[in-house]
């Protein structure tokens, strides 16, 4: 029951078994039109994932020594620049810096944005068409012309150089999203059943919680991922507002604290590049299914 | 409809009602209640801020101390500054050529991946990837592959016989200019590539298979099949990437900073430059300022986008 009322949102915009006329293929033709330019194309954007890893993994010797040794494979791969990233630096204080600022957020904005998309799409008070394009053109101003006045905001509220700051700033990215996402979610979820409900002598908080909220989970999922990887992958923000070397967030951090003359610094900054991107891949190879109907939801609707 | 028997619902409640309880139960107060958290946040931390912006641009503040209203002299002074015109012109530049190129390899990689193909889904989730890994992260790999002296490009080339001495990726204005545009591709396609093809999946095989019955070419297909049903979503999705493209900041900081000589600022970095390391707010408010109208015109261009989609489902 539940899942035939919000699978059409949640995956059926992805059927993956249209054949279509694609049998009037012949092989050789397929190879030539499909396969060479999506191997090529597929390189070129796994390319760069493929010398992290590298990077990170190679001997100090390997990796400046570029005529004995064939730089596009490693001999024995060292775990040394890793081990010196977790255990010598800052860097396992700035990964939780990032996934506590992250979650918080997330949780903030989903709260926020479930009692925004709800009261929009079914209480329709006055003005809800209004307010709802209003939060459109919200996602639309991007953090780049707001990080000068909201350093001043943020100084004069006295959060700067707090992790709070970014907690409180994040959700202006993620609450147009999430809210409008969230929109398109609620809408499927058919009239009748608050109906029922309302006759049964349940409150709007208790339709909200018991029946509304049960049935969008994957919406709710869904907004809940990308929002944390849009709160992981925050640079502008971050590097603003907080200049103390043990409140930063890893990507800040990376820029800054890992980048000096030393010539061997790329083993250390490759690892960093590819510890601070670990935690995002393995969350997304999770739920694909659900980032992927976020990202496309979020446009489509 | 449904609407009215909600409301008839609701009316069976005793009649009287304190203040109280109308403030917890009437529609609009309700309406306003549940409203209240995304707004609050919302107008303190978007709303607000984007109005001080406008206010500081016309102002001499500086970090620590607060500022006077200066007119227009922010803008004045950035009207003679060649640093500023050169990331505006660059800013342009590489948002029309990224956006460009983006656009078709995302289109051509859309309908790549539309055909049917065996791991299908597992094709799909390794596009997204360089779009899921944190920008900056991304492009210190870049950063690590376009080095000077230990690029693996050069490297190849050099092996390759085609070039006989490494190439300055990111020392050169206009090498540099290249690789942060490429790296944006790079970084912009699995964006494009995926929605597109979000909007390739709702378009109906048997609309080809009547064309090709009827004689119709592949680019006949392409152009007057899949273009037109797909406008309005690569409508959106430009819009959105072009906004993206062109308040881009991370990849630019990470990469070069802006060097070398300033060649590849684009205004947001600038505006970083000038606002929070020079401390001039008011002349980085007001290099953030310009960047509005262009932002509006590509609103603009989504709002039509919009109108002409709900025209389309009105036909359906």
């Amino acid at each position: 029951m539940t899942d035939t009322i919000v699978q059409p949102t949640a995956g059926g915009i992805l059927h993956d078994s249209t054949e279509g006329m694609s049998y009037l293929d012949t092989l050789p033709k397929r190879i030539v039109t499909t396969w060479i330019p999506l191997g090529l194309i597929l390189i070129v954007l796994l390319f760069p994932f493929y010398w992290m890893v590298l990077t990170a993994i190679k001997p100090d010797d390997q990796l400046i020594d570029m005529e004995h040794f064939n730089p596009f494979f490693v001999i024995g791969p060292t775990f040394k620049h890793i081990y010196k990233l977790l255990f010598q630096t800052n860097y396992p204080r700035w990964l939780w810096n990032t996934t506590y600022v992250s979650v918080l957020a997330t949780a903030i904005s989903l709260i926020a944005s479930v009692l925004a998309a709800y009261a929009i799409v079914r209480l329709r008070y006055r003005g809800a068409q209004w307010v709802g394009g209003a939060i459109f053109l919200a996602y639309l101003v991007p953090p780049s012309i707001l990080f000068i006045p909201l350093a001043t905001v943020v100084q004069s509220y006295g959060l700067f150089d707090s992790p709070m700051a970014l907690v409180l700033v994040y959700p202006t990215i993620l609450i147009p999203f999430s809210t409008w996402l969230l929109m398109g979610y609620f809408k499927t979820i058919p009239y009748e059943l608050e109906e029922c409900a309302l006759i049964d002598g349940a409150s709007r908080w208790q339709i909200l919680t018991k029946i509304v909220l049960p049935l969008a989970v994957p919406g709710l999922i869904s907004a809940g991922i990308f929002s944390l990887t849009l709160c992981w992958n925050e640079f502008i923000y971050a590097l603003t507002f907080i200049s103390s070397v043990q409140n930063k967030t890893a990507p800040v951090a990376i820029v800054n604290e890992f980048v000096d003359g030393d010539i061997y610094r790329w083993g250390s900054l490759m690892a960093g590049a590819l510890v601070g991107s670990l935690p995002l891949v393995i969350l997304y190879s999770f739920f694909v299914e659900y980032y992927v109907s976020a990202l496309t939801g979020a446009v489509k609707e | 409809m449904s609407q009215a028997a909600l409301v008839s619902g609701r009316q069976i409640v005793p009649a009287r009602r304190t203040n109280l309880q109308r403030l917890i139960s009437h529609r609009d107060w309700q309406g306003f209640w549940f409203m209240l958290p995304a707004v609050a946040i919302l107008i303190l931390f978007l709303a607000y801020p984007l109005g001080l912006g406008v206010w500081l641009s016309f102002t001499d503040t500086k970090i620590g101390r607060a500022g006077q209203f200066v007119g227009l002299d922010n803008y004045d002074w950035l009207s003679d500054d060649t640093t500023f015109w050169m990331a505006t012109f660059f800013t342009v530049g590489y948002t029309v050529f990224a956006s460009a190129i983006k656009f078709a390899i995302g289109l051509y990689l859309a309908l790549l991946l539309n055909k049917n193909l065996p791991f299908k889904a597992l094709l799909r989730s390794i596009v997204l990837i360089p779009f899921v890994v944190p920008t900056v992260l991304s492009a210190i790999a870049f950063w690590w592959i376009f080095d000077a002296q230990f690029s693996i490009i050069s490297w190849s080339l050099r092996h390759l016989g085609l070039i006989d001495h490494n190439i300055n990726f990111l020392g050169d204005s206009w090498n540099a200019r290249m690789c942060v545009i490429f790296a944006n591709i790079w970084r912009g396609v699995p964006f494009i590539a995926i929605t597109l093809l979000a909007g390739l999946q709702t378009v109906s095989p048997s609309l080809y298979e009547a064309a090709t019955i009827d004689g119709a070419s592949r680019w006949q297909n392409f152009r007057f099949i899949t273009y037109p049903l797909l406008t309005p979503i690569i409508a959106v999705v430009m819009t959105f990437s072009v906004l993206f493209t062109f308040t881009d900041f991370q990849l630019i900081w990470a990469m070069t900073r802006g060097g070398p000589v300033n060649a590849t600022h684009l205004m947001a970095t600038l505006s970083y430059q000038r606002a929070i390391l020079g401390g001039n707010l008011g002349e980085g408010a007001a290099i953030s300022t310009a960047m509005v109208p262009f932002l509006l015109a590509a609103i603009m261009v989504s709002w039509f986008g919009l109108q002409r989609r709900k025209w389309q489902q009105g036909s359906e």
